[in-house]
Formats: C-alpha cells, structure tokens, sequence
C-alpha cells in the first residue's frame, strides 16, 4: 500500500460545524481517500477535491476566506477539480451578499445573495418564518442536474434566510419552494453548490456526497 | 414545501438519559449517543439534547455527549441547558452541535441572544422559553397571558412571553422553543392558546414543547397551535409511538412531513 492517490481537503474556515460534515465525508468517500480538515491555503494546492462547508454569517465567512484562501479556492477552480460549496460555502461563489454590503464572495459565478422574501402561507394565515429552517424538497430542474445531486429526488435538511440569485439560470441545478421558489442547488463545470446541509440530511445527503466522490 | 419537524428530546444527566427510556433492543437504555442513533435512524427531523446537569463538574461528560452524538447520526442536533457564555456555545458547536439553545442565561442577559448571532448565524441560536400561566382566559376572548420563568420553574422572572419571545427573536434567536411547564409532563397535550400568542408575535418558527401525549397532540400542536416544528420526550422513549408511526399519522391528517418510505415500511413489518 502507498499514499492514498485521491485527497480530499476541507476547509476549516472557523465558523459553525464543521466536525459533522469531516464525519460524513468520511462515511461516504472511499476508502482509499485521504481526509484533510485544514485552514492553511496551501493544502489546496495538492487537492483533488475540495469541500467548503460553511454556516453562520456571509460577512465573517467571506472575510476567513479572503486573501490566501480565495486564491488557492479559486486556482483550485481553475484546474477543473471538484468543488463543493455547502451553505456559505455556495454563496460565496457568487459575487456578494445583502447580509454584509460591501463584504466580497469569491465571484467564481456571477449573481448576488439575497435575503428571502417568502409572504404569508395561505395555509395558516401567517407569514412564513425566517430562518427557513428544516427539511423541504428539492426538484432538479433536469435529469442531468438530479444524477449531479445524488439522484434521489428528496428531502435535504436547510437552515439559512438567504438564498442565491444566479445571474446565469443555466447554473441552476434544483429549486425548492418555500413561499417563493429560490435556487438551491447550483453546478457549472466542476463547481457544485447547496444551500442544504447534505451532512445533516441523512440517506439524501449519503447519496449527494457519494455521487460527488464518484466524480 | 417546507416540512414540519418532528423531534425527540433527550434529557441528559452526568452524561446519561434520564426519564423514563423503555426501547426495545436497545443494549444500554442509558446512553444518549445510542438512543440518538436509533432516532437518526428512524427518520427523526432533528434531535434536541438537554444537559440537566446540576453541576459544573459534569459538563465535560455532556461535551463527549455531544461530540459522540454528532459522530454516530447526521440529523441535526440542537443542545440546551445550563449554556452561560460564548465559549460555552463555541465548545458546544465545535464538539459537533447545530444549534445551541439559550435559556435562563439570556434572559439574565439578552445580549448574549445578539453576541451568539453575529458570530454563528441566527440558524444556530435557538432561545428556549418556559413559561407558566399567569392570567386566565376573559370571557371576551382574550387569551390571557403568560409568564417567563427559569431555572426549570423555580424561578419567576415578571417577563411576559410574548413580550420575551419578541425581543429574544429581535436580538437575533433564530427559533424559539417554547415550553408549557403548566403541561410538561402531564402528557394532556400542548398549551395551544400559548402557542397561538407565540406563533403570532414572532417571526421565526416556533417548537413546541410541553405535554405531548398522543399523535393527536402533535397534530394539534401544528394546525392549531401554527408551531413549525413539535418536541416531544416520553412517547417516543417509552416506546408507545415510533417516529414513522407519528409521521404518517401526521402525514393523514395534513401535514406535510418527510416520509422515509424504507423506515416506515421497515416499522410496518
């Protein structure tokens, strides 16, 4: 046996969980994959796969990955390896957010962050409450875009008041509806983005992370 | 659409469940760790650990709670009781909690509803609530009102709930959890004037918590009382209903929830 062939790096921005997401990768990629969990821009370098996992507010987050960290994010980018962004670790792909004017994302994609802006529920007569918290459906918008998300057509587990607006619909991998219908799930090439959290949603979120260590 | 939530709540002590656990097959009844995986496993919603915990001595053994918790499932986790400080919720998130839920130290001080949302997000501040009947219902319709209290009852703090529930969610809680100690434990269902006051003065979702007795109360508690999600401890420990049981009930009667349909079936059989 040598050095595993295949490393995983996720990044430890310093912000929420990030213990549960290093389990679920290490649950679903395989076993000849080495697990990296580090801050330092220059482990990206030697990445094949990099995961962002993300909670908490755009504005800390964007700044723990400005300077070094963008760079090494977006050369990663650059070299066509996988990319997967979870939560914050999705908006900061785009260009910036209402939650932090004037705080910068990666603009890796082009579009903004918006706070949502759901209405009433007709059901209840009560407006439908922020943060959108728990599990909703998520409806790809093509047969591509569902074998990208772990081909199970299911319920992921959400906790955010923000959502992405791609400039570009074509980035748009799924929707979910929640008093208004907003993207959430986005892929372009080798950059694949939540706003779910796939390592709290049990057997979906197995399925989309096994399907991108397949990639 | 957004489902609604079921979640079993474990009441944790020195690193242990207390209350009543009756599950079949489990190998030690006593170790939440285990009982959460069952419940990971069962499709539950999220699950909500309480430190009960009367000493300081005895936190660390709720961190390994926690962090073996959070190893074994991957269902969200929301951890209460006896949160003080910042580095309380820091120790707590980086041990693998989702949420912190905020208790007798924020109304102490509210601030620190604020301090925890700048750095972690609203999505990870949960602000519980218990509360005690204060005035009873007029014949003119009114409600009548509700009153704040901590230190699992013991303690009155003049607050009224309402008025609490919306100043704790202006400060940045991103859910409130909002217990009847009037019902907690009765199993006589949950207190849903309360609930209907709580849902309609904030704007995040409500969980509600206290006197769950029967699948019917669940129910209620969502149609009626408008809560987003339901917590409940004695009937899914003690084995009278399993969580796929409850959904598809719920699922029945309305409610949108998320069917696992190899966990119901699985239950089925």
């Amino acid at each position: 046996m040598g050095f595993p062939d295949v490393r995983i790096v996720i990044c430890q921005t310093g912000v929420g969980n990030v213990r549960s997401v290093v389990r679920a990768v290490e649950r679903t990629a395989p076993k000849t994959f080495e697990v990296v969990v580090s801050g330092v821009p220059a482990e990206l370098a030697h990445a094949d796969f990099v995961v962002v996992p993300g909670q908490g507010a755009f504005g800390a987050f964007a700044q723990s990955v400005q300077g070094g960290f963008a760079d090494a994010l977006q050369e990663h980018i650059a070299r066509g390896k996988p990319y997967l962004g979870i939560c914050l670790g999705m908006q900061v792909l785009f260009e910036d957010s209402e939650e932090a004017p004037g705080a910068k994302g990666l603009a890796v994609l082009p579009g903004h962050v918006r706070r949502m802006v759901c209405g009433v529920d007709p059901a209840s007569g009560v407006a439908y409450p922020l943060p959108h918290i728990g599990w909703n459906a998520v409806e790809p918008t093509n047969d591509s875009a569902r074998s990208s998300l772990g081909a199970v057509p299911d319920h992921f587990y959400f906790a955010h008041s923000y959502a992405v607006v791609p400039s570009d619909d074509s980035v748009a991998l799924a929707t979910t509806e929640y008093g208004m219908r907003f993207v959430s799930a986005i892929g372009k090439d080798n950059v694949l983005g939540v706003q779910f959290h796939p390592e709290k949603s049990q057997a979906a979120g197995r399925a989309l992370l096994a399907s991108f260590f397949a990639r | 659409m957004l489902t609604k939530r079921i979640i079993p709540c474990l009441d944790v002590k020195s690193g242990r469940v207390v209350k009543g656990v009756n599950f079949v097959g489990l190998r030690d009844a006593g170790d939440p760790a285990e009982l959460a995986r069952r419940y990971d496993e069962e499709g539950a919603d999220e699950i909500t650990l309480l430190d009960i915990t009367a000493t300081n001595e005895a936190r660390g053994a709720m961190l390994d709670v926690v962090a073996r918790t959070a190893d074994e499932t991957s269902t969200p986790l929301t951890v209460g009781g006896g949160i003080r400080t910042v580095d309380d919720v820091e120790a707590l998130l980086a041990a693998g909690a989702d949420k912190v839920s905020l208790n007798s130290a924020a109304v102490r001080d509210p601030e620190l509803i604020a301090r925890c949302a700048e750095r972690w997000g609203t999505q990870a501040v949960v602000v519980a609530i218990d509360v005690r009947r204060r005035t009873a219902p007029t014949a003119d319709g009114s409600a009548g009102d509700w009153e704040v209290v901590t230190h699992g009852g013991r303690t009155s703090t003049g607050l009224s709930a309402s008025a609490w529930a919306k100043r704790a969610s202006e400060l940045g809680a991103g859910e409130i959890l909002l217990t009847s100690m009037d019902r907690d434990g009765t199993l006589s269902g949950y207190d849903l004037p309360l609930l209907r006051e709580i849902t309609q003065s904030v704007s995040v979702p409500v969980i509600a918590s206290g006197g769950a007795g029967t699948l019917e109360h669940l129910r209620d508690g969502i149609l009626l009382g408008h809560a987003s999600a339901v917590l409940a401890a004695s009937i899914f420990h003690d084995g009278t209903y399993r969580i796929g049981q409850a959904k598809a009930f719920l699922q029945q009667a309305g409610v949108p929830m998320r069917l696992l349909a190899d966990v119901v079936g699985a239950r089925a059989t």
